[in-house]
């Protein structure tokens, strides 16, 4: 069963070479150049360039307050960023503001840490209310869509309940669902584990392995260093501001380069 | 007491308190309305729009509503002969619907805005994620949720607009206040007995108000 049934055919598991002779170059799908943000006159983020290809999963992790949520945030422009930088989408600049912006974000899939469901719409609508609303799908045909999704994270027994009604590990499924319904291209995750009691974390990255398996393009701010490893194409380390390094998961874990890396890596692996 | 209740004879005091609740329901309406978009003119991303809603308020609650009620019967009819109906009584009333709104829509306007607050910005940063535009994300998102967070000051509003509805004896609509005034004024050896008469009038219209209110309140509280 997959999550999400139309990334299969446009991409390979990372796993598998690619057959001699065709093009192993996948397209940018989002492009970072020259990405600079100030809150007031502190900077969040420093000089970033980040190109993201299709299919890639990429995890952002780094030290609180070293700006990889910022960075996430950015890229459905959540955040604003300094003037200079650009960020693109699919080979499209996001647009400052208005309705092309509104169409570049459904195509950017957010999942937030704090779930973030709409709380005065029931599991159901929660799904819906992008379909019907943003991409003018019927009813019926959004609500067909929804309980798919549903069926697939593993709420679909909750879909008439409201969120305040399930556990937090729910309430992130639904959360991704809901995502998924605008069948975006690429998937941002601001630590989606970090706010969930800790017999609830695995439920939602199973959810997400199983995504990122079916080629699905992510880019996941977490601490989470087994997803990291187990579903991660790329880790990129941050640190006030900067990307430090960026390197695939197993280099990274076992063999990083800065000394700030290290001594991340030695905190959160030391216990 | 004696020739109390022959008053009721004499003078058509449910009639003037119909004109009350005739007066409330319309400009319940009408300031609502306007409220709700002032509202989203204060909540706006656009500066001039923000700057407008604030411009609003300020000026309009600041005013006392007599000044906005005289002003619109002396200066916006008696001068500028604006007239919304020929009916003489007619057209005051709509003077006075139109006071009475645009006074209260600055209040309704703050209680929203004092229930959008009570919506967290996650909510309207999702609603942006999946690619709504302001006015859907506001209409879908922010203010289903904001209404039921400003039942209670919004129920404020209405009690305090259903009172002041007798400041409509301004612009000489027959209403309560003005047919007590005319009541005490040719029969003053019973005027505690009329104002205690239009004072529990006032009392059994706003209680249940309140108690309405109290109740919407709980039932409708968005649970997070």
């Amino acid at each position: 069963m997959t999550l999400y049934p139309h990334t299969m055919t446009q991409s390979t598991p990372a796993s598998e070479d690619p057959p001699a002779g065709t093009s192993t170059e996948k397209r940018p799908l989002v492009e970072l150049t020259n990405v600079n943000k100030h809150f007031g006159s502190f900077q969040a983020l420093t000089d970033i360039d980040l190109t993201i290809p299709e299919g890639q999963v990429a995890i952002v992790i780094g030290p609180s307050g070293s700006g990889k949520s910022t960075l996430c945030r950015t890229i459905n422009r959540l955040e604003t960023i300094d003037d200079g930088g650009s960020i693109r989408i699919d080979g499209e600049a996001l647009p400052e503001e208005g309705k092309a912006l509104a169409r570049l974000r459904a195509d950017v899939g957010m999942v937030f840490q704090s779930f973030n469901l709409f709380a005065h719409k029931s599991i159901l609508e929660n799904v819906t209310v992008g379909p019907i609303k943003v991409k003018g799908l019927k009813k019926a045909e959004a609500t067909k869509e929804a309980m798919t999704l549903l069926e697939r994270v593993g709420v679909a027994q909750q879909a008439k309940k409201m969120p305040a009604e399930l556990s937090g590990g729910q309430q992130q499924r639904v959360a991704i669902a809901r995502a998924l319904a605008m069948k975006p291209k690429v998937m941002l995750f601001d630590e989606p584990t970090s706010a969930l009691d800790p017999e609830m974390v695995q439920e939602v990255l199973d959810v997400m392995v199983q995504l990122a398996r079916e080629g699905m393009t992510m880019v996941v701010v977490t601490h989470e260093m087994g997803f990291a490893r187990q579903a991660g194409d790329r880790v990129i380390f941050m640190d006030e501001g900067r990307v430090l390094e960026d390197t695939d998961p197993e280099t990274f874990f076992t063999d990083p380069q800065h000394e700030r890396a290290k001594n991340f890596l030695g905190k959160i692996l030391a216990h | 007491m004696n020739g109390f209740f022959e008053l009721f004879a004499e003078y058509d005091v449910l009639g003037a308190f119909w004109m009350n609740i005739k007066l409330t329901a319309l400009a319940a309406i009408g300031s609502f309305i306007l409220g709700t978009i002032l509202a989203l003119f204060r909540i706006s991303p656009v500066t001039s729009f923000r700057t407008i809603g604030t411009a609003y308020i300020n000026i309009v609650r600041n005013t006392p509503l007599t000044i906005i009620m005289v002003l619109g019967v002396l200066a916006v009819w008696g001068q500028l002969k604006v007239e919304f109906f020929g009916d003489f009584d007619l057209n005051f009333f709509a003077y006075a619907v139109i006071a009475l709104s645009l006074y209260h829509a600055s209040f309704v306007c703050e209680a929203i805005r004092s229930g959008v607050n009570t919506v967290p910005l996650g909510q309207v940063e999702a609603a942006r994620a999946i690619g709504l535009t302001f006015l859907p994300a506001a209409r879908i998102v922010v203010l289903p949720q904001a209404l039921r967070g400003a039942i209670t000051p919004l129920g404020n509003t209405l009690i305090a607009l259903t009172k002041n509805t007798t400041v409509a004896a301004a612009a000489s609509v027959a209403e309560a206040s003005g047919l007590m005034s005319t009541m005490i004024e040719f029969n003053p050896d019973l005027m505690i007995y009329i104002f205690l008469t239009i004072a529990i009038g006032f009392c059994i219209l706003v209680i249940p108000m309140g108690i309405v209110t109290t109740w919407l309140s709980d039932k409708l509280a968005v649970a997070r």
